[in-house]
């Protein structure tokens, strides 16, 4: 449930439901945001869930703050709305020519290249969010035994499609894009569509997603 | 087929389409874009008899130089920008809001923009562009919009699929003011900075640095201490939202910024200043300025009423 509700400013109502990042908590997060999408108030004019907050954005020429914030006080984010998720599986190549942060990953993690993969791949990761850049899932939770902080220096070009980890969770790079994330592997699929209007994102909050293996060689011919 | 049509001689150094940009997708990663200047951005549409949500051309510091090739058409350019307009004979130095009619073979040399960022150039009529999400507007970051989601290009030709045949010309008397102080709402992570951060915050002048654009907006000045922690666990962002990484220098998240981000948020620009914000050049100073909510709605219902005011007298 919302803890407490903020201004951010003059144009957006900050939701608060917590500290913690956890399934349960970003599950009520999902159910508010899937709610009010759906209902369309006038001068709401974006949502942006995240872990553990909500972000509703309105145009100030349409309502202010205490109009949002009263009607979204009065919403019942019934616990029986189906926040309608799907279980995935994402193919990714974790050949060297991809894996760039593996060296450094071994490092930190004090765990062999072989045992990374084996912690990584084949397990269910929960969608928290989708943003940052458009359509990037950031998926949790990994093992307390994989979390490694970002690289200290970002950089200036994350390839597209490349998988990564930072701390609790592991996400996909939708295009090239600037980024401090530690690169795993790749995947060749288009997480992130812009043709696709009604639904560009592979990937949305809610989700379930399983990463699997595939070779050098699959993954070349993995779009013909 | 069309007859109407714009060839890119120069394309400027950040030229891009532009309207009201697009909503309803910051839950999948898609920020606002549109005009920055957005009072600006109607006022060029207005000169020149268009809709005033019509696509315009945006440019950042020096603009594009084009060649127009058709029917009679009027233009108009808004901002603080020195621009010329060659005729057939003759070369005139133009004038900001002021409409100009143009005929095949003009050209227009947008030479730059005066002490500010950003200037627009309205042509009236209808370009022919690809809409995404119901707006043309370029995101050069995500490669959305209208001309494949990059800026303007040298060599380039742009159609118009349609021409006003309401070709009065028009003139306002806009004078673009300056501000020195921006007006900033506290933001949710205000405590996370020492008393003598946030002392230094509303007192101290910053500096807009050259690594700003239609993104954010990076400032130099004192460092603003963080007494609890330099991250947050990511969250969504909105423009005008303050930003205080480790290193303690702000960003203002502008038009086209990340939607989720993790660094602690001092402050909000308030809705009011948000126009004026952008056309601060690197070099410029900036002061912030406390206000509460309720003045800050109150001073942007005003804006916006003077907004109404200025364009219904064009």
């Amino acid at each position: 449930m919302i803890k407490n509700i903020l201004n951010l400013g003059d144009a957006a109502l900050y939701c608060d439901f917590g500290n913690e990042v956890n399934k349960s908590i970003n599950s009520q997060v999902i159910k508010y945001f899937k709610t009010i999408k759906e209902k369309k108030f006038e001068g709401i004019n974006n949502l942006t869930p995240s872990y553990n907050k909500l972000i509703i954005s309105y145009d100030l020429k349409k309502t202010n703050f205490k109009e949002v914030k009263n009607y979204v006080e009065n919403i019942h984010a019934e616990d029986s709305i189906d926040i309608n998720s799907k279980k995935l599986e994402i193919p990714v190549c974790c050949h060297e020519n991809f894996s760039m942060d593996i060296k450094r990953l071994e490092e930190i993690l004090k765990l062999s290249r072989e045992k990374i993969l084996e912690n990584f791949l084949n397990k269910e990761y929960f969608c928290y969010m989708t943003g940052f850049i458009a359509g990037m899932p950031f998926l949790g939770d990994l093992d307390e035994n994989m979390r490694a902080q970002r690289l200290e220096t970002p950089r200036v070009k994350v390839p597209k499609g490349s998988v990564a980890l930072t701390e609790q969770f592991a996400n996909i790079y939708t295009f090239e894009s600037p980024g401090g994330w530690n690169i795993l592997g790749n995947t060749p699929l288009d997480v992130f569509d812009s043709s696709k209007e009604d639904k560009p994102n592979l990937i949305n909050p809610g989700d379930t997603i399983i990463f699997k293996e595939i070779t050098l060689d699959q993954y070349k011919n993995y779009n013909e | 087929m069309s007859s109407n049509y714009i060839d890119i001689i120069r394309p400027g150094i950040n030229t891009t389409f532009q309207d009201k940009g697009r909503d309803h997708l910051y839950h999948i990663g898609i920020p606002f874009s549109g005009a920055m200047d957005n009072r600006n951005y109607l006022i060029a549409n207005k000169l020149v008899n268009n809709n005033l949500h019509s696509a315009v051309i945006e440019f950042a510091y020096q603009g594009p130089h084009i060649k127009y090739s058709g029917e009679k058409i009027n233009c108009a350019i808004t901002g603080d920008v020195i621009f010329l307009i060659k005729k057939k004979d003759t070369e005139i130095e133009g004038k900001c809001y002021e409409s100009y009619q143009i005929e095949n073979g003009d050209e227009i040399n947008i030479i730059s923009t005066n002490k500010s960022v950003y200037g627009y150039l309205a042509l009236g009529g209808e370009f022919d562009l690809k809409f995404q999400w119901n707006s043309c507007s370029i995101n050069t970051k995500a490669n959305i919009g209208s001309n494949d989601g990059k800026k303007l290009d040298v060599g380039q030709r742009i159609n118009l699929k349609k021409i006003n045949s309401n070709k009065d010309i028009k003139k306002t008397n806009y004078i673009n003011t300056k501000i020195e102080n921006i007006r900033v709402i506290k933001g949710t992570n205000f405590d996370y900075f020492s008393e003598e951060g946030k002392k230094k915050f509303y007192e101290k002048e910053f500096i807009v640095s050259k690594l700003s654009d239609r993104m954010g907006m990076r400032l130099q000045g004192p460092k603003i201490d963080n007494i609890v922690n330099t991250n947050i666990k990511s969250e969504g962002l909105i423009k005008g939202v303050i930003q205080v990484p480790a290193d303690g220098n702000p960003i203002i998240m502008l038009s086209d910024h990340g939607t989720i981000g993790g660094y602690p948020k001092i402050g909000v620009v308030a809705s009011v200043d948000y126009d004026r914000l952008v056309q601060m050049s690197p070099g410029s100073k900036i002061k912030f300025k406390e206000i509460n909510l309720s003045d800050a709605e109150t001073l942007f219902k005003l804006y916006e009423m003077e907004t109404q005011n200025l364009l219904s007298q064009i």
